[in-house]
């Protein structure tokens, strides 16, 4: 064995060491950011602004609205205002008139769609009839919408521009002004 | 050059403590192994290379070399033990009781346990487990454990392989057992192999050298339970995976249909009915235990239940089309399988009205009713009509009243205590009359009115809580525990024993080797050289601590 062909050998050795050390560490910092992500991603909120908002269908009950069912992606080209929202929720109640009262000037651009989590219709239409309102509400049963969007403290809101992805989610009262601005940002 | 090459010809890698051809200890490395301090070889891995202690030339080399060491491993452990020590002195945030004034944990931990608690929270121990910091540091001792393991089977595997029944003289006297026999008869040495291959020992001859040896298997146990580990560590990273694994929970009313979680609403349950049932009072077979208890003792929590599967594509809020999967019971540890998933009874609450019942009077006159209509409250009409003409309206309906700030509300939407505003309006009569009922509670604003509404009647039912459970990383710890247990097996209950016989220059050396049980091989080898005039082995270990001791009762 002469020197030269030694020295390529062993050339060789490091090179093949060198792989098989790195193909292993790979394999085990890959395992690594694995279970970070997989435990990361667990628990936090699924739909963010930015995330396309995700498709539902459910019956419209306000008599005062023409609509009979509410599909999101039938609203593409408007702007969506997707309030979830509840009778027993005073805060919910609070905001509802500002919803109302700026309606009638953005309704061609802009599509209210409040739903709500109650379990009888009753009081939702009592709730209705008390503030007048005349956007859409929807009465999502069983909860199956609020689930979607893993909805936690009422009211929570999300703007949702014409090409249906989410611009900004509040969770908390809104004020008129904060309301107008957002209105703002989503409109066509 | 890379290679050590010994004085028998074989060539060792870099790093190689005893050749692993003779076992002729290799000068240079002697400290590695701390055999230049001492009388005896360690015979840890054989004096075979990890190569760990030699390479360090890059990146790559350095960070193997960090997990490679058994140091670092133990450190790492010992690091993650007193964490997940801490983790226990104030309870996780998913265990803060549900009755806690406050259960945010920012509040919830300096109001309960004070300054220290405050700082548990901030250092992030309330979530210890699921922190990120936590279980990097997991997954660190499962890279050491893949990476010490590598780096020590692999050169041990080989040594042994490679090993020679010839060895040098200088690694058979520096073994624990060794003895000498100058002048021996061919004759007791064939005798001892013959004793040795009778205890069944593997015998490998060479040129008149002869190495016995036994249970070599028993070597590989730790790296046969590290592999089982490693499993149990894959088995909990897939846990991870909702696709693996899904823990959630449900609470389905009776005649309630609603989806089941984390199931992307693939699954519906329907709650029939769910059944509370005691043990019988008066059941001589029970009367002593229940007297101790003094109270009623549950014998079965049980939903009877249907399962259905959503057929064809729905998107969520449309009514969808269901498919019946299976009807069933679930009572405590009977859950109910179906489709992967499992259900188990894990809670009941029975304090939710279904119907109540209301009768109009008289006001001045309590005997005398006009008729009686029953309210669904969890979907109540508008109005109520009755024969004899009189109609009820319902102006206002609080499923769960509570006064707030002089206000009437519900808490929830869950009739739990429901209260109403009523409009009677009497036959003919275009004029109501108003009246407030509730649960103990029976209002006429205006103090005028002639006819008094009174619940007569009303009905309850339960709501189930039901745990929805899905794991298939079950039989991947079961096989994890399996491989775990027969590594320990393997490497506690056998010993890898070797006895060494060979000539130089007319002595016969015999030297032997056994990872644990020195007394077992000693046995073996007495009963080998029985009726041979061969010297027993001594232990050269004991002779060295009898002089230490001898020393010192002399001082």
């Amino acid at each position: 064995m002469s020197l030269e062909e030694a020295r390529r050998k062993k050339h060789d050795k490091m090179k093949r060491r060198f792989f098989y050390r790195s193909v292993v560490l790979a394999i085990l910092v890959g395992a690594l950011l694995f279970a970070l992500i997989s435990n990361f991603n667990r628990d936090k909120e699924v739909y963010r602004a930015g995330d396309e908002a995700p498709d539902f269908e459910l019956v419209q009950i306000n008599e005062n609205n023409e609509l009979e069912t509410v599909r999101l992606s039938d609203l593409r080209g408007k702007g969506v205002m997707l309030n979830f929202w509840a009778t027993y929720c005073p805060p919910c109640e609070k905001e509802m008139p500002y919803m109302e009262s700026l309606y009638p000037k953005y309704k061609d651009d802009i599509e209210i769609v409040a739903v709500n989590l109650d379990q009888s219709e009753l009081v939702i239409h009592k709730f209705i009839n008390k503030h007048d309102l005349t956007f859409p509400v929807v009465h999502d049963k069983n909860n199956d919408v609020m689930d979607l969007y893993k909805v936690k403290p009422l009211p929570s809101t999300f703007f949702i521009d014409p090409e249906g992805i989410i611009v900004e989610k509040v969770e908390g009262a809104l004020t008129l002004e904060k309301l107008e601005e957002y209105f703002q940002m989503i409109q066509p | 050059m890379n290679k050590l090459k010994c004085e028998c010809g074989h060539f060792n890698p870099e790093g190689t403590i005893l050749c692993e051809s003779c076992g002729k200890p290799i000068e240079e490395n002697q400290h590695l192994d701390g055999n230049d301090k001492s009388k005896l070889l360690n015979m840890r891995y054989e004096g075979s290379a990890r190569r760990s202690l030699t390479y360090n030339r890059t990146i790559v080399d350095k960070i193997w070399n960090f997990f490679s060491s058994v140091r670092n491993g133990v450190i790492l452990i010992v690091i993650a033990l007193i964490a997940s020590g801490i983790g226990t002195i104030f309870p996780q945030a998913m265990y803060i009781p549900a009755n806690a004034p406050n259960r945010d944990p920012s509040v919830y931990y300096e109001e309960t346990y004070g300054i220290l608690g405050k700082i548990y929270y901030q250092l992030g121990f309330h979530e210890l487990y699921s922190s990120w910091w936590y279980m990097i540091l997991i997954a660190l001792i499962g890279v050491s454990l893949v990476i010490c393991s590598l780096d020590r089977f692999i050169p041990l595997y080989r040594a042994l392989k490679i090993q020679k029944p010839k060895r040098h003289y200088s690694f058979l006297s520096r073994q624990r057992l060794f003895s000498e026999t100058p002048d021996f008869s061919p004759e007791d040495k064939k005798k001892v192999v013959e004793n040795l291959k009778n205890m069944r020992y593997k015998i490998f001859e060479q040129d008149g050298q002869v190495l016995a040896e036994k249970n070599r298997f028993s070597r590989w146990g730790p790296y046969v339970n590290h592999i089982g580990l490693i499993i149990i560590l894959i088995a909990a990273l897939l846990r991870m995976t909702p696709f693996m694994f899904i823990d959630d929970y449900v609470w389905v009313r009776e005649g309630e249909r609603k989806v089941i979680p984390s199931t992307d609403g693939q699954y519906y349950i329907e709650n029939k009915k769910f059944h509370l049932e005691y043990y019988d009072e008066d059941d001589e077979r029970y009367k002593e235990a229940m007297e101790r208890m003094g109270q009623l003792v549950v014998k079965n929590y049980q939903t009877d239940v249907v399962i259905y599967k959503v057929k064809g594509e729905t998107i969520p809020g449309q009514e969808p089309e269901l498919e019946k999967v299976t009807e069933d019971a679930i009572r405590m540890n009977e859950p109910l399988k179906f489709d992967g998933y499992r259900l188990y009874q894990s809670g009941y609450q029975e304090n939710e009205f279904s119907t109540m019942t209301f009768g109009i009077f008289a006001a001045n006159d309590e005997e005398k009713s006009f008729g009686e209509f029953t309210v669904d409250l969890m979907s109540p009409e508008e109005t109520y009509e009755l024969e004899n003409g009189f109609k009820v309206e319902i102006s206002q309906y609080f499923p769960d009243y509570i006064l707030q700030d002089g206000e009437p509300t519900t808490q929830s939407k869950f009739p739990k205590n429901p209260a109403f505003v009523f409009r009677v309006y009497p036959p003919d009569s275009d004029e109501p009359e108003v009246s407030f009922i509730g649960i103990g509670r029976n209002i006429d604003p205006t103090g005028e009115n002639k006819y008094r509404l009174g619940i007569t009647d009303f009905s309850t039912h339960y709501a189930s809580g039901l745990t929805v459970r899905k794991d298939l990383t079950l039989p991947i710890f079961v096989v994890g525990a399996a491989i775990f247990m027969i590594g320990v097996i393997q490497g506690m209950y056998w010993q890898h024993r070797r006895v060494w016989i060979n000539e130089k220059e007319g002595t016969l050396l015999l030297a032997a080797h056994t990872n644990k049980n020195w007394f077992g091989i000693k046995r073996d080898i007495e009963k080998a050289l029985e009726g041979t005039e061969i010297n027993m082995v001594v232990d050269q270990e004991e002779e060295d601590l009898e002089k230490v001791e001898q020393t010192a009762t002399q001082e």
